[in-house]
């Protein structure tokens, strides 16, 4: 069954068309990976699943979990059940992190979640108030591990950060998708952009696309598309034989 | 000044406006009020005065070295319980100490305005605390202004002395209870912070929506001295002007303005004055406004007179309605050369990204914008004990800030 479906979408911004006619599908339990290069319309894609306004929906659908929520407010969609780690978030004056946490998710154990990411110290800073580029990246991820969405989305989870913060990151990617259990079991699932695939050697990813001019041209196995992009670059993937 | 010079003063003043702020007709209030019941304890007050003072952030029956409440004209209770410090009420503390008269009206003028002038003339009430030299204190005092009776014109004159290298936290929670219709506080406060002596005074509103309030404060600073002032004003007020002046005037003397107003209605005029009259001292004032509805004039004013000072204003207001103003004013006045003085002003609105990020962790709209606003209320204290701070992060946490009415 599809957890997440797209239909012929397209969406502009002010007198630009970013998305044409864009199609995807998610099952349950899978993990996508979107590569394309910069202003391909990966990031529009994201935010307009997670329901930032701005964007103009011209044409198409959004549908999540059967529910057609193209229309949705932010929040409801958040509640239904998508997450997203934003590339640059903004800070949050006053508010702790240890506070947002328990705001997201009463339930949650903020230090447990803290400590997976090595982020204690962390607890009672401002949200992302002066924080580095990758301690924005553990933030969010932090802040996903209380939300627990069925459907995580993550824009270059693995830029400006360490080799070492890499391996956290991608850890915390495969439990939000449940890449510790077997296959079967699996009902969450996401979508990651990443440029260069680092985050790839430590998370585990069913299925890629290569986004160029505001569609996929390619889709594949992750391993596969990665190296064909190595070895031809984006435009080695037009007219490829991959199954879209 | 003698007693008769002071009257004398204050009866020709009986009609001048203050400078700032609407005018309030005095003749409107009456100034009896039944006397109330004096009590040995803390513990022994009526229940709806505790409850009301622990609304502001007073618990009276919790850890502090001592209380005092004046409810309506009357003073119930004034109790120390901590042997460095002293807390009279102010009737008996100008009988008991005849060197009272080198401080009583030594920093507020009696003629300053019609306010000062109704308060001079009327018999003496408010507390009296001393901090006793070098002795250091942790538990805050605790003091409650009580304005129990409708159209009541409630005056107090308080005075504070921290005596030589003593340490001193005073909170004090000013309230009306919901069935007051109407009413007028007129408080004079004047600090004496000594050589070396630390402050901290913590003054938390909750008045009514027909209550006008005209508190006049003078503060001395001296040498080595320093003084954190923090108010808080989070409920609906009718008129409230006040512009607290402290003058640094002893080397490294040091004053720091914490103002926090979170406004729905009314005609708020708040704000501080700092005079920095001696080597090395320094002085900050951050004020933080949230408007949802009603007039809000934030003032600073800060006056470098010797070199060497250094001065830092911030007024910044989020505004989210139309039916509100806020109007700040920062004002800087360098009278010297080798001064470090700057300010910063903004009034804006709620950051759109802010509100799209914590709206995609689920928050609705409206509990994403209270999450910013108590954010942007939560200011950050230096100088104050544990207990305190959380106190005063308490009283922002608990209050229902919307966006919008």
């Amino acid at each position: 069954m599809w957890l997440l479906e797209i239909e012929d979408l397209s969406v502009s911004i002010g007198s630009k068309q970013v998305l044409k006619n864009f199609n995807l599908r998610i099952s349950r339990g899978e993990t996508h990976v979107l590569f394309g290069p910069n202003g391909t319309g990966k990031t529009t894609l994201l935010n307009v699943i997670a329901g930032i306004p701005r964007y103009v929906i011209d044409g198409g659908r959004i549908v999540f979990k059967g529910e057609d929520i193209t229309h949705m407010s932010m929040d409801e969609r958040a509640r239904l059940g998508i997450g997203m780690a934003f590339q640059r978030p903004p800070a949050i004056r006053g508010l702790r992190l240890r506070d947002l946490i328990k705001i997201i998710n009463p339930k949650a154990d903020a230090m447990a979640i803290l400590k997976k990411m090595d982020f204690e110290a962390f607890a009672d800073r401002d949200v992302n108030r002066g924080f580095s580029g990758g301690e924005v990246k553990r933030s969010e991820m932090v802040q996903l591990l209380a939300q627990q969405p069925d459907f995580v989305m993550l824009d270059e989870p693995d830029s400006g950060v360490d080799l070492e913060n890499i391996k956290l990151i991608g850890e915390a990617i495969n439990t939000l998708t449940q890449k510790d259990q077997r296959p079967s079991q699996r009902t969450k699932s996401g979508v990651i952009i990443t440029h260069f695939g680092h985050i790839l050697d430590y998370m585990k990813a069913d299925r890629a696309h290569v986004m160029l001019g505001g569609s996929i041209v390619c889709s594949g196995n992750p391993g596969e598309i990665l190296e064909q992009i190595k070895k031809s670059g984006y435009e080695g993937c037009v007219g490829c034989t991959c199954p879209v | 000044m003698h007693v008769s010079g002071i009257e004398d003063k204050a009866r020709k003043a009986r009609d001048k406006k203050a400078l700032y702020g609407t005018d309030v007709d005095l003749e409107s209030y009456e100034s009896e009020a039944k006397p109330q019941v004096i009590v040995a304890n803390a513990e022994d007050l009526p229940s709806v005065v505790k409850k009301a003072a622990m609304d502001v952030g007073v618990k009276l029956d919790g850890e502090s070295s001592g209380s005092f409440v004046q409810m309506d004209q009357t003073p119930v209770i004034a109790k120390s319980l901590y042997e460095g410090v002293e807390i009279m009420d102010m009737a008996s503390a100008l009988e008991k100490y005849d060197f009272l008269q080198d401080y009583w009206w030594k920093l507020v003028a009696p003629d300053a305005d019609k306010y000062t002038a109704e308060v001079a003339a009327a018999p003496p009430a408010g507390y009296f605390i001393r901090a006793k030299k070098g002795m250091k204190t942790v538990f805050p005092v605790k003091s409650c202004l009580y304005l129990g009776s409708s159209n009541l014109n409630q005056r107090v004159h308080n005075v504070i002395i921290a005596e030589e290298g003593s340490e001193l936290h005073v909170i004090t929670g000013c309230t009306t209870p919901a069935h007051v219709q109407r009413g007028l506080h007129v408080g004079v406060s004047e600090f004496f912070i000594q050589k070396n002596a630390k402050v901290s005074f913590t003054m938390v509103h909750s008045w009514g929506k027909e209550v006008e309030v005209r508190p006049r404060t003078g503060i001395t600073i001296a040498e080595g001295g320093s003084l954190s002032n923090n108010y808080i004003l989070l409920k609906p007020v009718k008129t409230i002007q006040t512009f607290p002046t402290a003058t640094l005037a002893g080397r490294g003397a040091v004053a720091s303005f914490n103002t926090v107003i979170y406004a729905t209605m009314g005609n708020i005029d708040v704000g501080s004055n700092v005079n920095l009259n001696a080597p090395e001292t320094s002085a900050e004032s951050i004020s933080r406004v949230v408007c949802v509805g009603g007039e809000v004039i934030a003032r600073g004013r800060m006056t470098g007179r010797v070199p060497g000072a250094r001065a830092h204003l911030e007024c910044v207001g989020l505004l989210l309605s139309d039916k509100g103003r806020i109007y700040s004013i920062p004002e800087l006045d360098g009278q010297s050369r080798d001064l470090d003085m700057s300010h910063e002003a903004a009034v804006g609105r709620i950051s759109e990204e802010e509100l799209e990020y914590l709206m995609s962790r689920g928050l609705s709209s409206e509990e994403a914008t209270s999450v910013i606003v108590r954010g942007f209320l939560d200011v950050e204290i230096k100088g104050l004990p544990d207990d305190l701070k959380q106190e005063i992060k308490n009283i922002t946490q608990r209050e229902d800030l919307k966006g919008a009415p």
